[in-house]
């Protein structure tokens, strides 16, 4: 138990995707302009990485890895599949972000219509594809720690989405000069938010 | 006084639109409104009449700091002359001249460079000289090692006015506070200026161990038994100091008395806001207390929730960097929140990452880029409360 929380909190905040590796930035950058559509879009990722990292790690465990396949028969142990994790990983992502499309038009139209196209591209969105291959290269051992590793990053990205959007809520009327308007000042905000996250860089849990 | 508001009146004109230096305009208003307080009244929009204005809320605070800075001066002194081992032999007032003799330098170039770009942007954009400067000027030698080298004070204070606070348009609009994003980024960009124990004695002598008590403390996380101990009857057993501010630390940041004399200030002028101040020590004591209670290593048993709050810049931190009033939340319930989480994040980094003994700073920086988030909840809070009330009675 207390290992699943360190790896939650890990995920979170010192592995953080935007601020630790810079995943996710199209649509960090883009759908961040109000609190309320970076939210909605920050719980659709929280969604997907939450179904697709445990799916993924099955994928991994039982067919891909090499002498994963000796389940299916004991001739197979000499075989290793990993080199179709990414095609089947990007295949496991865009069916669940069809399906989470359709849950929010559904649902949601107003959601829907505000996210526009950045909702059908989380499936090209690297935090997602990057949660999935983070889960594989770090060999997390359950089903357990590969869902709470899914939800915490998927926590972290909308944390951070989050904040960046109430920050340019905050700054829309302020006189930042002409040429930095808009994308310019949101990298450096960014930035900023990168350096006040290294607080939590080099913790041991 | 009468003789200079003359010669301002008679030099105005040709600073004026189509005058001589028309291009100086705002070095030109920056000095008036230094010097007298502005007759120009607002013409529309909503105004409140008083007469209190940026400038002089800033000279306030300005004040506040005033006693931390000249226990600072003294106590780089003191602590230099006790490394030598010449502390009985030198008078109070040769350990303040020493000190002056070194922080004098630090805070001239935190104003010249800062105010410089400050001026010059001015002049750039056209818009009047913002006087945020003048307390960031004064707070970011107060947080910086007294052997910086200047040049490093300079390029963190050009970073902090420039990337911190000019972007984003200057006084009153940015996101984080620009002392802090000079602290963070020297922290940084030259670590080992910034930690370990050389630097925080000016010319240290090397038969006294110089760390700051943070730095005995995170040693503690290794430490078992009886080598824990020794640490604490060494370094920590001397709370009295560490409250008076007789340790090796940051020039400002070492004395809770001096900094509690500028809370006074701030809080009696009502410039501070003192939901801020005591949520921070609160939030740092549940922390401490908590770690107590956890004690999975001798940092966490051995020391007590309350030295926490006496230890390295958490009273500074709490008292002139969580208060200041554009970085920090607006609204009343906000600044609960806001305030206990810097205390509680300030003592968990602190216990929890040994790369960084000093973490209030990182804690409130990191809380800077939340607080808008947190107002915005806040304020939904409210809306929906109030919605909710229209429904019923209606």
């Amino acid at each position: 138990m207390e290992n699943l929380i360190n790896i939650f909190i890990k995920s979170i905040f010192i592995d953080n995707m935007v601020f630790a590796y810079f995943l996710g930035m199209c649509s960090f950058l883009a759908v961040s302009k109000t609190v309320k559509t970076s939210m909605g879009l920050g719980i659709a990722v929280v969604f997907v990485l939450g179904i697709t990292v445990p799916v993924d790690y099955l994928l991994n465990k039982y067919i891909l890895e090499s002498g994963a396949l000796t389940w299916f028969d004991s001739s197979f142990a000499n075989v290793d599949l990993s080199f179709l994790s990414f095609i089947m990983f990007i295949a496991v992502i865009a069916s669940m972000v069809q399906l989470v499309e359709m849950i929010v038009e559904k649902f949601a139209p107003a959601l829907y219509s505000t996210l526009g196209i950045f909702l059908p591209l989380i499936a090209v969105n690297c935090a997602i594809l990057g949660g999935s291959l983070f889960m594989q290269e770090r060999g997390y051992n359950t089903l357990a720690e590969a869902t709470t590793y899914g939800l915490g990053s998927g926590i972290g990205w909308l944390l951070a989405i989050v904040g960046i959007s109430a920050i340019r809520e905050k700054i829309r009327y302020s006189n930042i000069p002409a040429p930095l308007r808009g994308l310019g000042i949101t990298f450096i905000v960014t930035g900023l938010m990168g350096i006040a996250f290294m607080s939590f860089m080099g913790i041991k849990l | 006084m009468k003789a200079l508001r003359k010669f301002l009146d008679k030099k105005k004109p040709l600073f004026e639109k189509g005058g001589k230096y028309a291009k100086l305009q705002s070095t030109f208003e920056a000095f008036e409104t230094f010097l007298f307080v502005p007759d120009i009244t607002s013409k529309t929009g909503t105004h409140i009449k008083d007469a209190i204005d940026l400038k002089r809320t800033m000279s306030v605070v300005v004040l506040a700091l005033f006693p931390a800075l000249l226990f600072g001066m003294y106590n780089v002194g003191y602590q230099h002359f006790r490394s030598a081992g010449e502390l009985a032999a030198t008078g109070m007032f040769d350990l303040f001249l020493y000190g002056l003799i070194k922080v004098l330098p630090i805070i001239v170039v935190s104003y010249v460079v800062g105010l410089g770009i400050e001026f010059a942007f001015a002049q750039m954009r056209g818009h009047k000289v913002n006087e945020g400067f003048l307390v960031s000027g004064m707070l970011i030698p107060l947080i910086m090692p007294v052997e910086a080298p200047l040049w490093m004070v300079a390029v963190a204070t050009a970073f902090a006015v420039v990337i911190g606070k000019e972007v984003f348009g200057g006084t009153g609009m940015n996101i984080w506070n620009p002392a802090l994003v000079a602290r963070a980024f020297f922290f940084f960009a030259y670590p080992s200026k910034m930690s370990g124990d050389a630097v925080w004695i000016a010319d240290k002598a090397d038969t006294f161990s110089g760390a700051t008590p943070l730095a005995h403390a995170a040693a503690l996380v290794g430490a078992k038994g009886e080598a824990a101990t020794s640490i604490i009857e060494q370094h920590l057993s001397n709370t009295w100091d560490m409250f008076v501010g007789l340790i090796p630390g940051s020039i400002g940041e070492t004395s809770t008395i001096a900094i509690l004399i500028g809370a006074l200030i701030l809080i009696a002028t009502g410039i501070g806001s003192w939901r801020i101040i005591v949520s921070v020590f609160a939030g740092g004591f549940v922390m401490g207390t908590l770690f107590n209670l956890l004690g999975s290593n001798s940092y966490m048993t051995l020391i007590p929730a309350w030295q926490h709050l006496v230890m390295g810049g958490f009273a500074f931190g709490a008292v002139f960097m969580a208060t200041d009033p554009v970085s920090g939340t607006q609204t009343t319930r906000g600044k609960y929140i806001y305030g206990f989480l810097i205390g509680f994040l300030a003592v968990l980094i602190r216990v929890l990452n040994a790369g960084f003994p000093e973490a209030m700073m990182l804690a409130i920086l990191l809380m800077n880029t939340f607080a808008p988030l947190i107002d915005h909840f806040v304020v939904q809070g409210n809306i929906k409360r109030r919605l909710k009330r229209v429904k019923v009675t209606a």
